[in-house]
């Protein structure tokens, strides 16, 4: 399974989901520069999380016209699987992979800290190393990752069922308080249409070590990499 | 040089020279300076960068020790963790900038601070913060640390290194001058630290990161006089922050790193450019010449005056090999950041700096450098305060007690401000913030460093001397706790103005008790930074020498924390009781005075105890460690429950102490361990001639004492939690 981890000026969290990917393949991804001349063929792309050009418009605003997202956009398009992790996911909104857009965390601040999610659709290349209706728990670090979108859109987001995860409780279920951010019907990641492209803010490359606090993030990557061999 | 000089001594004073320091200047010359030589020579003797008051005092510390590789000095210590790998550390204030504009202030301190550490080609690993604010009370204080901790975050956050931990305290004293400091830890390779010393004449001088903007004009001088009712009137002081640029100053500055282009390389902190350059010749015993007309500006018609004095961000000065230019320019252009040769070393020995292609300043370095003013300033030290009887308080209900004390500022959960910056960034944060130290992964290899900020400055007040080695033993004790081998440390000496004698004897009490504890606990400092005119029309804050420490877990497998495991456990008392209660928390919040003496620090007994608890982790007989602090033994025996979620059953207090001394007192020394195995510690305790005495059990679902009652967990965890979140939200 070959990945590629598209870097931009401003990304930070290359290391973590190079790490992860690494522990399940046993070898480390291929990292692009967002400037290199070609980005060579691979099984998966990633858009780690960070502040691609320091996020001074509007998070992801500036990647997602970074000439390397045309490229991104192309191989997507020909059924490359894309996956983008917080910055990643905002990149994807800005470009229009993925509909609606990441606000501002309902507190207005920065929040780092374990949430619990529910896997909502487990029929997909990233999420199949899960159990429906599992509940995970991992990190989340970010200031915007407040999912909103129009209700068509989320009307067909759950028809459709492109919602990938839904901030929850410990015991799976719902409230306003585990909704710490605020996103529209608790949604934490969703897929395109194809669900070949999942943006999640929540970081499972976080969560694949014992000794850091949790490994609930670890099937995702083993799924996503069985899928993909 | 042109025309002549229209500087006056009026003028030098303005800039915070003296008539004597400014007679100097002018003996140096050999006539009067002009006005950009008048900038240097004012940021080069300010106290921020001279060290001037401090400095006679900073000489008696111990520096020195097998791991260290590079003492104070540099722009960060150094210190040899094994197998060719080195951590390289310090700690910075950035207090009067923070006071003035919150958010830049504290995100400019990080940034500054960054630097100073991947400066000598380590990549910054973590971020800890020590704060100290005013009264919850005052007007000010609620947008002060909204501000700091938004900044703190903002900077941390974005350039990618986790904030992994530090303290927050609340004191009246700090009203008029809050406290922000800042430290980082990174890791090199040990045949791999890059220093500053200029060499090589003829080799070329680049400038490297943003543009020159007219930010931060006399931050040093700014920052070495303290404030009156005008501190808002220098906001045009304080520099602005930029941690995208930062960030690419750091990929960029560790791939050039990478090569053997460098010679030298010095980040422009305080006094920017000027102090760089000075710095460089000075060390190398070189000139520098800089034609400031190459100097990337982002303003236009800046003088040699403000280009020498700006303190704009993540800038760097490096000094190439020859013909390492070109190696430089592909991997700065890579990173889209300014690039520009800017001068040349010289063997003149002097600053030669040109504008519009005129000479702007020609300074002879050495004296700037060994010349600067040194004073032996008179201090006097305060009386101690008289002892106070534990039999003397009246009897509470302990439980009672407890719950305030969690509720209170000092003690309140900080996890609003904790959750605010990312502290999992890079994956290898092993121990959360929260927890004694912070326990952050080294290396594949299973190597760990703990990390921690610690002082008590009530104690330091009441006992400078007690209080300096109280703030070693805490870090050293924190360090303990997790598991760690305490290495060395970095310091953050902030006080109020030197030139008081009763301040300059905190100070010098200071530093003798930290000089005491260094010895005895073999416990370097290696780097620090000292914060002088700490306070606001005559009114100082508390003396607050900051002691940053890191320590080595050698196997991360076996750092623990404080959270309780298992119902069942025994817990136990390493170290002695007397009931010491002056300067205690209890004092001050539940009986509202802050009299008395601190507590007593035996350095012996804080070795053989924190060597003895260190053992018992190495050989897995401890499921959890707390050390025993600020609010004595009921409040960590609270801490170490409401992080697990587990309830304790409490032995009866001892029959020969008051009860409440015994449950709050602040005796130093002391440890509380979980253990499935007491027999064990018993038996190893009695053999170390360690005191050790069991305390309680683990079990249930709150705080039980017979006689007392019981607490419940729950609401002493939401009495901890609540406070600050509640007080931020008031408007």
């Amino acid at each position: 399974m070959k990945a590629v981890v598209v870097i931009f000026p401003g990304s930070n969290r290359e290391r973590d989901v190079c790490a992860a990917l690494s522990l399940v393949t046993g070898h480390q991804p291929t990292r692009v520069w967002h400037r290199d001349a070609a980005m060579p063929e691979s099984d998966l792309i990633v858009l780690p999380g960070g502040f691609a050009y320091g996020d001074y418009l509007r998070c992801g605003a500036m990647a997602a016209h970074s000439p390397v997202m045309r490229e991104v956009r192309d191989r997507a398009d020909k059924g490359t699987p894309v996956l983008g992790i917080c910055n990643g996911f905002q990149i994807l909104t800005e470009a229009g992979m993925l509909p609606g857009a990441l606000l501002p965390n309902r507190s207005l601040r920065f929040t780092c800290r374990d949430v619990h999610l529910r896997v909502e659709n487990t029929q997909t290349i990233f999420t199949c190393g899960y159990e429906a209706g599992q509940v995970l728990r991992v990190p989340v670090a970010h200031h915007d990752g407040n999912y909103t979108a129009d209700p068509d859109t989320l009307d067909r987001l759950e028809d459709r069922s492109l919602v990938a995860f839904r901030y929850c409780g410990p015991d799976g279920g719902f409230s306003e308080a585990e909704n710490f951010n605020g996103s529209a019907r608790a949604i934490a990641g969703i897929f395109n249409d194809s669900r070949t492209v999942l943006g999640l803010m929540p970081h499972p490359e976080n969560a694949v070590d014992p000794l850091l606090g949790g490994t609930d993030g670890r099937a995702f990557f083993e799924g996503l990499v069985g899928a993909l061999q | 040089m042109r025309g002549r000089s229209n500087v006056t001594p009026a003028l030098a004073a303005e800039h915070g020279l003296t008539e004597a320091e400014f007679e100097r200047a002018v003996a140096i010359l050999g006539r009067a300076p002009n006005l950009t030589e008048l900038g240097i020579f004012a940021a080069m003797w300010s106290e921020h960068c001279s060290y001037k008051s401090s400095k006679v005092w900073l000489k008696t510390l111990p520096t020195t020790g097998p791991r260290v590789i590079c003492g104070p000095g540099e722009n960060a210590g150094v210190i040899d963790i094994g197998d060719g790998d080195a951590v390289v550390f310090k700690i910075e204030s950035h207090n009067h900038p923070s006071f003035i504009e919150p958010y830049q202030g504290a995100a400019t301190g990080v940034g500054g601070i960054l630097r100073d550490v991947f400066t000598m080609g380590a990549r910054p690993i973590a971020i800890l913060d020590s704060l100290h604010f005013g009264s919850p009370d005052h007007l000010r204080t609620r947008h002060l640390v909204a501000g700091v901790v938004s900044g703190i975050g903002g900077y941390g956050n974005c350039v990618g290194v986790p904030t992994v931990g530090g303290e927050c305290e609340f004191h009246p004293s700090y009203d008029g001058n809050i406290l922000v400091n800042a430290m980082c830890v990174g890791i090199a390779r040990a045949d791999r630290i890059f220093y500053s010393a200029a060499a090589g004449p003829g080799n070329p001088v680049i400038y490297v990161g943003a543009k020159t903007g007219r930010d931060g004009i006399h931050g040093a001088t700014m920052a070495s006089a303290e404030f009156s009712s005008d501190a808002e009137q220098k906001r045009p002081t304080v520099q602005v922050g930029d941690p995208f640029t930062e960030k690419l100053l750091i990929e960029a500055c560790l791939e050039l790193m990478e090569g053997e282009a460098i010679v030298a390389i010095q980040d422009m902190g305080a006094a920017g450019l000027t102090s760089s350059a000075v710095e460089m010749a000075g060390k190398g015993g070189l000139g520098i010449e800089l034609d400031l007309d190459r100097v990337p500006l982002r303003e236009t018609a800046m003088s040699a005056y403000e280009i020498m004095l700006s303190e704009s961000q993540e800038r760097m000065l490096v000094i190439l090999r020859p013909g390492g230019e070109a190696e430089a320019r592909r991997i700065f252009t890579k990173w889209e950041l300014d690039f520009a040769v800017v001068g040349r070393v010289t063997e003149t020995g002097r600053l030669v700096l040109r504008r519009n292609g005129e000479v702007a300043a020609d300074i002879p370095v050495e004296p700037l450098v060994t010349a600067a003013p040194v004073y032996q300033r008179p201090w006097r030290r305060r009386d101690p305060e008289p002892e106070i009887d534990p039999a003397s308080l009246s009897d509470r209900d302990p439980f009672e007690c407890l719950q305030h004390l969690l509720a209170s500022p000092a003690l309140a959960s900080k996890r609003w401000i904790w959750e605010q910056y990312d502290h999992l960034v890079m994956g290898n944060t092993v121990k959360r913030p929260g927890g004694d130290a912070a326990v952050v992964r080294v290396s594949a290899g299973g190597k760990a460093l703990a990390l921690a900020t610690d002082c008590t400055p009530r104690y330091c007040r009441a006992d400078p001397v007690r209080g300096g080695a109280q703030a070693v033993a805490e870090s050293w004790r924190n360090l303990t706790a997790v598991g760690a081998e305490p290495l060395a440390l970095t310091d953050n000496m902030n006080f109020g103005n030197p030139e008081r004698p009763e301040i300059m004897g905190e100070f010098v009490g200071a530093i003798e008790g930290i000089r005491q504890a260094c010895l005895a606990l073999d416990y370097p400092v290696v780097s620090g930074n000292v914060s002088l005119y700490n306070e606001t029309n005559g009114s100082a804050i508390l003396p607050t020498p900051v002691i940053g420490g890191v320590g080595l877990v050698a196997n991360v497998r076996n750092a623990i924390d404080l959270a309780l495991k298992r119902d069942g456990d025994a817990l136990i008392l390493i170290g002695e009781t007397r009931g010491h209660f002056g300067c205690s928390l209890y004092l001050r919040e539940i009986e509202g005075s802050e009299s008395g003496p601190p507590p007593p620090v035996d350095l012996t007994a804080e070795r053989r105890n924190g060597d003895f608890v260190r053992d018992m982790i190495r050989a897995e007989h401890v499921a959890a460690c707390h050390d025993v602090s600020d609010g004595g033994l009921l409040v960590a025996i609270a801490e170490m429950a409401m992080t697990g979620g587990r309830g304790v059953i409490l032995e009866a207090p001892p029959l020969d102490l008051p009860r409440t001394a015994y449950f709050f007192g602040e005796d130093q020394a002391r440890y509380i361990v979980e253990t499935a195995d007491p027999g064990s510690i018993f038996e190893a305790a009695r053999a170390g001639g360690v005191s050790a005495h069991a305390i309680g059990a683990v079990g249930g679902v709150a705080l039980t004492l017979s006689g007392a009652g019981a607490i419940s967990v729950n609401a002493l965890r939401a009495a901890s939690e609540a406070w600050l979140p509640d007080y931020m939200a008031q408007v």
